[in-house]
């Protein structure tokens, strides 16, 4: 029972890593309708900005921790979202009103892009680093000596995934912005004939997913303790399988994907084997879309004849 | 690069120096705060695994400075060649003589693959080059029927390959089956799987159908990494047999093929098979493809694409036209696979990942989908480009990733962007691509 509380506890602090990802694709697509496959390497650029700037600042003599880790967020969300905006208006803006395919092809081609870009300027070894937030609680001992602990890392992560989905939420209901992004979502030549500036959302779309990225990049460096060139492709499909299963396009349904995504996998592990941890977790997503073909919260697609 | 992003004002008839300038500095501007970090500060984990990092300004001034420039030359070429609305007047002659060169390029294309291994006979390298060359080709054409004809967008049609691949390595290392015994088992088990595929996909449209081909891609991978006791894991399977001439091997010994032809032995012999082996399947793949759009199903296929639901209001059977694109593009994958083997004479995972789906993805579109000229000119085209970069292995794929981009900007359609339709009334009429909303699942 312990255990199963652990690793529910575990399984919670992925699944909110994946949700922030998850989020990104979500949105992009319910605005542009095309999968993003450079969001899973934006969250790598960002997990590397945060590294970087961690560096710097304690190499400057700052010894302040919150500090240091706000002004690390601050950074890399700032940067990877110039990152998100840049690749917006390079790779996909041109190809907005052709079809289908190209886009989702030219974003395979930009994963590529920042992948081996990141290679080439930082080196292909794994980059550790030495644990920034330590300590936590023992939340319960059993009397055979197995304690269900909670890190304070992992508090962190989950109060700061809280943080920004109420936030976030706040921006797509309330703001002015939001109703922006709605509009271009539902009928994007009629929220540009009511003044909204579709290519500003659109923008703004991106720029808020790769700072929503970033964070997850920074929640994993500092949870994990390591970032690598390579690791944006295997969390973007993570992320983008909980995307789907929660229904794409739905925001709650990227974090329900994310949370689910991220259960089943820690779950799989313990009880089952670690090897085939990802096996399962695509393969729930696929029993999951033959028998709700448009995901968990998804709205069903009305297709007019 | 940057430079490249603003696309939104349209060019002006003069030179307007004080706007290219104001788009260059922006656009340096934004690649200095892109590449601060990134490329300024270089980290590295030292030998105590503590990580050091140290500063490469010149590296990022470089940077910079080149996408300054570049963004000025790309301003002055775009207001030069760019879509400014002029009719290009094309004199007759030159029409016709383009036709013509358009009915003769495959022809010679055919003929001047057909004497490769004549022409390059010592040139090992271009022949290894042919064969790679043509396994894509190959799973080019075999994608294009699920892609290109069918509609249906699969991003893990890597896992056929794969299937095709280890179906032959392990049924030729353990049972020591022939290649021409294991060559069409490869096949008929790669179809198996494409059903496999088929049928949870077969109520997914669009990007769902695109996530689950793309995790099953994943899971095929994975299991074929982790399985070890069948596939010997991240060590693959290595000593597979190479392929004979119907029973007659490739080798110096007394039986082998140089012997009984009484010419001297040389290991290029295996080479030249191997090309013509794939050649003729890759010739075989197409004629099938050709003839397949002519029957009914492949009818079925093209109006599968265009639109399901009318599809179905016109009673064809959508679950047996998906199944069979899947199955039969699956199989053509597999014999890919096969023949990749052969070549390779080892195997493991890491030849099959997404990557390669990808690739061949791209072969498709830049191909123009459905077009098999087309796609045979994007493989050669995109393979033969990548080999070119070898030299510079850091920066190949990264230079890959950006002429995809590039090339997607470019001619987001497709090298031949027109196709002549299958069926017409009357009179036959090419179809821009552009009516055709393809890939729509």
């Amino acid at each position: 029972m312990d255990y199963l509380a652990q690793q529910l506890i575990n399984g919670l602090v992925l699944g909110s890593i994946y949700g922030l990802i998850a989020i990104g694709y979500t949105m992009v697509y319910g605005i542009v309708g095309m999968i993003n496959f450079a969001h899973g390497d934006i969250f790598m650029i960002g997990g590397f900005i945060a590294l970087i700037t961690f560096l710097i600042l304690v190499s400057i003599g700052l010894t302040a921790i919150p500090l240091i880790l706000l002004l690390v967020l601050l950074v890399s969300m700032a940067l990877t979202a110039l990152y998100g905006w840049t690749i917006e208006r390079i790779a996909y803006r041109p190809l907005r009103h052709s079809f289908r395919l190209a886009p989702m092809l030219s974003a395979i081609g930009m994963s590529f892009v920042l992948t081996n870009f990141s290679q080439v300027a930082q080196g292909a070894r794994v980059k550790p680093v030495p644990p920034i937030i330590t300590g936590g609680y023992t939340l319960h001992e059993s009397a055979d000596g197995f304690a269900v602990r909670i890190s304070n890392i992992q508090i962190i992560v989950v109060i700061t995934t809280v943080v920004l989905l109420a936030l976030f939420t706040y921006l797509v209901a309330r703001t002015r912005l939001g109703r922006d992004m709605r509009a271009c979502e539902q009928d994007q030549k009629m929220a540009s004939l009511l003044g909204v500036d579709v290519d500003r959302t659109i923008s703004m779309t991106f720029v808020i997913g790769a700072a929503l990225a970033a964070v997850a990049g920074m929640m994993y460096l500092l949870y994990y303790g390591l970032v690598d060139f390579f690791m944006g492709f295997v969390a973007g499909i993570k992320a983008f399988t909980a995307a789907v299963l929660g229904g794409i396009g739905s925001l709650p349904g990227a974090m329900l994907g994310g949370l689910l995504i991220g259960l089943i996998e820690t779950l799989w592990s313990a009880y089952f084997s670690t090897e085939y941890k990802d096996v399962a977790a695509f393969s729930i997503l696929i029993v999951v879309l033959i028998f709700m073909p448009t995901g968990l919260l998804g709205r069903p697609e009305v297709e007019k004849v | 690069m940057v430079a490249a992003a603003s696309t939104s004002s349209k060019p002006t008839r003069g030179v307007d120096a004080a706007f290219i300038v104001k788009k260059a500095v922006i656009s340096a501007l934004v690649a200095l705060v892109l590449f601060s970090l990134m490329i300024g500060v270089r980290t590295e984990a030292g030998s105590d695994g503590q990580l050091t990092y140290w500063t490469r300004f010149g590296d990022l001034a470089a940077m910079v400075a080149t996408v300054f420039v570049g963004s000025i030359v790309i301003e002055l070429l775009r207001h030069w060649w760019g879509p400014v609305e002029t009719v290009r007047v094309v004199p007759p002659s030159a029409t016709k003589a383009l036709s013509f060169a358009g009915r003769a390029l495959v022809p010679v294309l055919l003929i001047f693959t057909f004497l490769v291994p004549v022409i390059f006979y010592n040139e090992r390298y271009i022949l290894d080059l042919g064969i790679l060359v043509l396994t894509y080709v190959m799973l080019g054409w075999g994608l294009n029927i699920v892609v290109g004809l069918a509609g249906l967008l699969d991003l893990g049609y890597v896992a056929f390959y794969a299937v095709g691949a280890y179906s032959y390595a392990l049924l030729a290392t353990t049972f020591g089956w022939s290649f021409w015994m294991c060559l069409p088992l490869a096949g008929i088990l790669a179809a198996f799987f494409g059903i496999l595929l088929g049928f949870p996909v077969l109520r997914l449209r669009g990007d769902y159908l695109a996530i689950v081909t793309l995790a099953f891609g994943e899971i095929i991978r994975l299991v074929l990494l982790n399985w070890q006791s069948l596939t010997g894991g991240p060590n693959g399977v290595s000593g597979i047999p190479r392929p004979t001439m119907f029973g007659i091997p490739l080798t110096p010994g007394d039986d082998g093929l140089a012997a009984l032809l009484g010419i001297e032995f040389s290991p290029t012999h295996r080479i030249v098979f191997l090309f013509y082996l794939i050649f003729g399947l890759a010739l075989i793949t197409n004629w099938a493809t050709i003839r397949l759009r002519r029957l009914p199903i492949g009818r079925a296929w093209e109006a599968l694409r265009e639109d399901e639901v009318a599809c179905r209001a016109l009673g064809i059977n959508t679950t047996t036209t998906k199944l069979t694109a899947f199955a039969i593009g699956a199989m053509f994958g597999g014999f890919a696979g096969a023949c990749f083997v052969t070549r390779q004479g080892f195997i493991s995972p890491e030849s099959f990942t997404f990557h390669e789906s990808a690739l061949v993805l791209a072969i498709v579109v830049l191909g123009g989908m459905g077009s098999q000229l087309g796609v045979a000119l994007a493989a050669l085209a995109l393979i033969g480009g990548f080999e070119l970069f070898r030299g510079l292995e850091q920066f190949r794929m990264l230079v890959f990733g950006m002429a995809m981009v590039l090339l997607m900007i470019w001619r987001p359609r497709g090298l031949i962007g027109h196709r002549a339709p299958t069926v017409f009334l009357e009179r036959n009429q090419a179809i821009s691509s552009d009516l055709v909303k393809e890939g729509a699942g």
